[in-house]
């Protein structure tokens, strides 16, 4: 058994592009997935009984099954209802629905521990619903819960590898097509592991800088 | 094109979800001993134990589970063992499994209060004792409401063997939509099958979390 890295290695330019889709996917998904996440929040605290009822089917659905079937189900489903979609365009589409339910139930977690002195007091200021919610309750409610809620975006970003079963050019994508190429499949997926490994603690770095700064406030 | 109909296609999916069901356990069982052994490999006060299990850890939680299962697909048979697809998947949500439930259950033993170490300590303990009569049992009351949490991950986590080519229930599902032309019912099938399996899974471990979480 020897390990050959330099022959897969040789393939940079096809895992440069999957890293870009990956990255490009994660990148959309995350902000659009959590602004869902937090428009579910609000629903399943403050909305009416039919929209609650709605969210919350969705989100059970959402997370009592495997983001497989939901990617097959919106590629290969959608189809015969006359919905067709890119390979791209369903991946991000499954990201999104992902996270946003999670994203929902972490939300609401922060939601729901805000003390209610703050809201009276924010009542009292004569402030109105909708600067309540996105002045007063969000911002720290999103503080509370931002570790929580960075970890589920990189779970979903892990997830995305998923993707490339629709064929989807992202990274494990080329990963499966460099080691059919090369007939290097240790050695391609030992490297597109490390990739992973590396875009994880560097999601982790970079939300966990930019959360208080641009997200929540200082 | 043969002939399916829609009691076909879900007495087929039946069939394949043992198979999901099966898998689901053997990873949850290896898991749970595997992660046993880590929790208390971490625990004790071996010199560096506690960074490699910090390590393992990470390595699992920070790598998607489809490259895990690839490269222990190919790398079993790399050393010359002769797999199949559910032994590779076998030893993969073994792994896999015991990396989540060993870091769950440790955050169960640091939520018990320091000052019951240090009593039974007292108490001419020694450490083996300390964990089997003191934290242990305190700890699994916390631990059983998130470990049910996981078993949910893990039924979800079997999906991706299909990948490696074992047939459970996302793999039959993509078999059976191949021949039947039928993918929006075949995987609102699937889906539905995973939902009633996951979802009671999911009431009971909330309903758990709730009643056996200390008061606060």
């Amino acid at each position: 058994m020897s390990l050959d890295f330099l022959v897969v290695l040789g393939q940079w330019p096809m895992l440069l592009r999957g890293l870009a889709l990956t990255a490009l996917l994660t990148a959309v998904a995350a902000p659009v997935g959590t602004c869902l996440g937090i428009a579910c929040a609000w629903s399943r605290v403050h909305g009416p009984a039919w929209l609650r009822a709605m969210v919350g089917a969705y989100v059970e659905l959402v997370r009592n099954t495997p983001f497989i079937i939901q990617l097959f189900f919106i590629f290969f489903g959608l189809p015969a209802m006359g919905v067709k979609l890119s390979p791209e365009i369903a991946s991000m589409l499954a990201m999104v629905l992902n996270l946003g339910a999670y994203a929902c139930e972490i939300v609401r977690a922060g939601i729901e521990s805000t003390h209610p002195g703050q809201i009276e007091a924010a009542q009292s200021l004569a402030l109105n619903r909708w600067q309540i919610f996105t002045r007063v309750v969000l911002p720290p409610s999103l503080e509370r819960v931002w570790p929580a809620l960075v970890s589920q975006i990189i779970i979903v970003m892990l997830g995305s590898a998923v993707c490339g079963q629709i064929s989807t050019e992202e990274i494990s994508y080329a990963a499966n097509l460099i080691s059919s190429r090369t007939f290097r499949s240790m050695e391609s997926y030992i490297l597109v592991t490390l990739v992973y490994l590396g875009l994880a603690v560097l999601v982790r770095q970079v939300l966990h800088w930019a959360g208080p700064r641009f997200i929540f406030g200082p | 094109m043969v002939d399916f109909s829609l009691w076909d296609i879900v007495r087929n999916l039946l069939l394949a979800l043992r198979w999901t069901v099966a898998l689901s356990l053997i990873a949850f069982a290896g898991g749970g001993i595997v992660g046993l052994v880590l929790l208390i490999a971490r625990l004790s006060k071996l010199p560096g134990a506690a960074r490699c299990v910090a390590l393992y850890v990470q390595v699992f939680q920070g790598t998607p589970l489809l490259m895990q299962l690839f490269l222990t697909y190919f790398g079993l048979s790399m050393l010359g063992i002769d797999t199949s697809a559910l032994f590779a998947a076998s030893v993969c949500l073994t792994l896999y499994a015991s990396a989540y439930l060993t870091e769950i259950w440790r955050g169960c033993v640091l939520s018990i209060p320091r000052g019951q170490w240090e009593a039974a300590a007292s108490l001419a303990m020694n450490f083996g004792e300390q964990l089997r009569h003191i934290v242990l049992p305190q700890a699994a009351r916390i631990a059983i409401g998130p470990t049910v949490g996981f078993l949910i991950q893990i039924i979800k986590g079997t999906a991706l063997a299909s990948v490696i080519g074992f047939v459970e229930i996302t793999k039959a599902g993509q078999m059976i939509a191949n021949a039947t032309y039928e993918p929006f019912l075949v995987y609102g099938c699937v889906g539905l099958m995973y939902f009633a399996l996951c979802f009671p899974l999911s009431v009971w471990s909330r309903n758990l979390e709730r009643k056996l979480s200390p008061r606060r």
